[in-house]
């Protein structure tokens, strides 16, 4: 079995990148299972709380009214966080940020880092940068710990390891932990990385985290995990440098109440993460370091048929109800983060680099209908395709076949005679000729048997029967 | 370049704002429970931990001590003095790397929280913030008085408190990223178990 999967290419399509995927059938109903398995825990959590839907649209409020007071709620929170003893900074993009993490360990002689989850060090690429310059980086959450050995990207934002199966993380940690051959129980490994990364904590000389929200009000911010990493890794080292989206700001403690009710029911089916840390200040003799990224945010922001993406609180929802990423799996998706939200945020920073992405989409809603904050998915993802086409950033197949489809739409003559000749020739023509290799929906499927009779005409006789 | 940052990512954004929307009042969907303490109790054991009944300090640090037992802690940090002193000084510990090795926590919870079995753990009176999850097994105690209901009393609470740094913990620490395994023990507490005082 083909254990590492390839890594993300984006000069690739989704189609062609989900076809390595859908090369191991037995693979992608794993996978398949394996995430619905969540979506179905998440189900059971949201359902047994009789105020959800005022929750999302609760939620959905508050991120609306902070979107358009962004700049005044991160004065307010950075004047709070540093009357605390926080020191924030500014990046205006991901080489900024990458410059101001890295100036602040070079400046305190720090080569040994850890780091909890943070997509928004994925996006800035923050690791291979800080490698380069002799630090030494681990990341502590288990799952990213997996695919950081393993030298992959994650496959998911909230499970990065999801692709893996518990033999291949078995045989990677005989070979990079030294743990014994053959050996796939979950609790053993486990424990074996537990051992491992407690080392590394107690060795670092820094800690890294991400954020979940911060508050205006206080200047403080929430770290949520299960593991407890980010507590390990901001703890014991004196100095915590926490990166942060523009969007993760909420004006009150009462808001934030909302978002901790949504985030892990959404994300994994729990009440709430077993941890869920309100950091406000530093660790006695120690720094705080709050670094306020940008990085293509506020462009974001300006585009109003895009910009409710932004209110994002990464739970991953979206992407385990996808019937399209749990067949195709993370690594199909050109940008860092996969599945609907993905497609959205990668687009919308990049369309003609991820034109491919909003295809990756059957546009049944059911992303829209998991979100805890509302974000219209399906609608982005059309209007994204719209925008495309307008942009003529679609495929010349696509784009020519989508004329035809035009033309035989607009005209009542040419949409009959198109359809007398497709029941004839799919009849008639040999199949070869049928399954060539131009008929892309005909590859996993079966093409259904061409009725001899129109619609139009069965309607007509069922009329006259009926009348007559 | 950091102070130019500042000002053109502000100006940025204040460029690009939508039109102004109120802010919700965000109390208003609350979860209000029958009984809060059973459905704190089933909550705990819900996120993996244990609550445990107790009607009053002596019990608490029979309790305790039965537990010490059982665990076959040795090292003990307790800053709930009516649980007993433990053996370790906390507040003698020069630096927090010393907190390892520890293998029992019994620390004061300001409040729990019905709807999720969280307990507040406040980072003021711990000396050292870690201690909750270097610790090998944790014991946190709360008065069966102080429960909220939900995540907006408690909030609410915590706004009401002197700022600070703090934590909201429900249940041990736990990973499921091996094949959807969940797994107790992750990097933190490998046990959490909950005092909950009637007096």
């Amino acid at each position: 079995m083909s254990a590492s999967l390839p890594v993300v290419q984006a000069e690739r399509s989704h189609a062609e990148r989900a076809a390595l995927f859908l090369k191991d059938d037995a693979r992608v109903h794993w996978h398949d299972q394996a995430v619905w398995f969540v979506r179905a825990k998440r189900d059971r959590a949201a359902g047994a709380v009789p105020e959800w839907e005022r929750l999302r649209e609760t939620a959905a409020a508050i991120k609306a009214h902070t979107q358009a007071r962004l700049a005044d709620y991160l004065e307010e929170f950075e004047r709070n966080a540093t009357a605390a003893g926080a020191r924030v900074h500014w990046a205006r993009d991901a080489a900024e940020h990458n410059a101001i993490v890295h100036g602040l360990l070079a400046e305190r002689g720090v080569t040994r880092l850890v780091k909890s989850k943070s997509m928004l060090t994925e996006e800035c690429h923050l690791n291979p940068y800080l490698e380069a310059r002799g630090i030494e980086v681990t990341d502590t959450d288990l799952g990213e710990r997996i695919v950081q050995l393993a030298k992959e990207p994650p496959s998911h934002i909230v499970l990065p390891a999801i692709h893996k199966k518990k033999e291949e993380i078995g045989e990677l940690f005989h070979e990079k932990l030294g743990t014994p051959e053959g050996l796939s129980d979950p609790t053993r490994l486990t424990e074996a990385a537990r051992a491992h990364l407690r080392a590394r904590f107690l060795a670092a000389q820094a800690g890294l985290t991400g954020v979940n929200f911060a508050i205006a009000e206080t200047g403080g911010f929430v770290v949520c995990t299960n593991e407890g990493n980010a507590d390990m890794g901001t703890s014991l080292p004196p100095i915590h440098i926490a990166c942060m989206g523009v969007e993760k700001v909420v004006p009150r403690l009462e808001d934030l109440a909302v978002f901790l009710r949504l985030l892990a029911r959404s994300a994994t089916g729990q009440p709430i993460t077993s941890y869920t840390t309100h950091f406000l200040g530093p660790i006695r003799g120690g720094e705080l370091h709050v670094v306020v990224v940008d990085n293509g945010r506020s462009a974001i922001l300006r585009q109003p048929e895009y910009r409710r993406s932004l209110t994002c609180i990464r739970c991953a929802a979206c992407m385990n109800t996808c019937p399209v990423f749990r067949r195709s799996g993370g690594y199909s998706y050109s940008y860092t983060i996969p599945g609907p939200i993905g497609v959205v945020l990668g687009t919308a920073r990049d369309a003609a680099a991820h034109a491919s992405l909003p295809f990756a989409s059957s546009l049944c809603g059911s992303c829209d209908d998991v979100c805890p904050v509302k974000i219209p998915l399906h609608e982005q993802i059309l209007t994204r395709r719209r925008d495309l086409a307008r942009a003529g950033l679609q495929p010349t197949g696509k784009r020519l076949g989508m004329k035809v489809v035009g033309i035989v739409l607009r005209y009542r003559a040419v949409y009959l005679l198109a359809g007398a000749v497709a029941r004839f020739l799919g009849r008639h023509l040999p199949r070869p000729v049928v399954y060539s290799r131009w008929n892309v929906w005909g590859r996993q499927r079966e093409l259904p048997p061409m009725p001899r009779e129109t619609f139009r005409a069965l309607y007509r006789k069922e009329k006259e029967r009926e009348h007559g | 370049m950091a102070s130019g940052a500042r000002e053109e990512i502000l100006r940025r954004l204040r460029d690009a704002a939508p039109p102004a929307v109120p802010l919700p009042d965000a109390r208003g969907v609350a979860a209000r429970f029958a009984d809060p303490v059973a459905q704190f109790e089933a909550a705990v054991a819900a996120v993996g931990g244990t609550a445990v009944r107790v009607a009053d300090g002596p019990a608490l640090r029979a309790e305790v001590d039965a537990l010490a037992v059982r665990l076959g802690a040795r090292r003990i940090v307790s800053l709930v003095p009516a649980a007993g002193p433990g053996n370790v000084a906390i507040d003698a510990l020069a630096d927090p790397h010393e907190l390892e090795g520890i293998d029992l926590a019994v620390l004061p919870g300001l409040f729990g929280v019905a709807e999720n079995g969280a307990v507040w753990v406040n980072g003021a009176g711990l000396h050292h913030r870690g201690v909750f999850v270097v610790t090998q097994h944790l014991a946190l105690v709360v008065g069966v008085s102080q429960l909220a209901n939900d995540m907006h009393e408690a909030c609410a609470r915590v706004a009401a408190l002197p700022r600070g740094y703090g934590v909201f913990i429900s249940g041990p620490s736990k990973t499921a990223d091996i094949e959807q395994a969940l797994v107790i023990g992750a990097h933190g507490a490998r046990s959490c178990t909950v005092f909950v005082v009637s007096s």
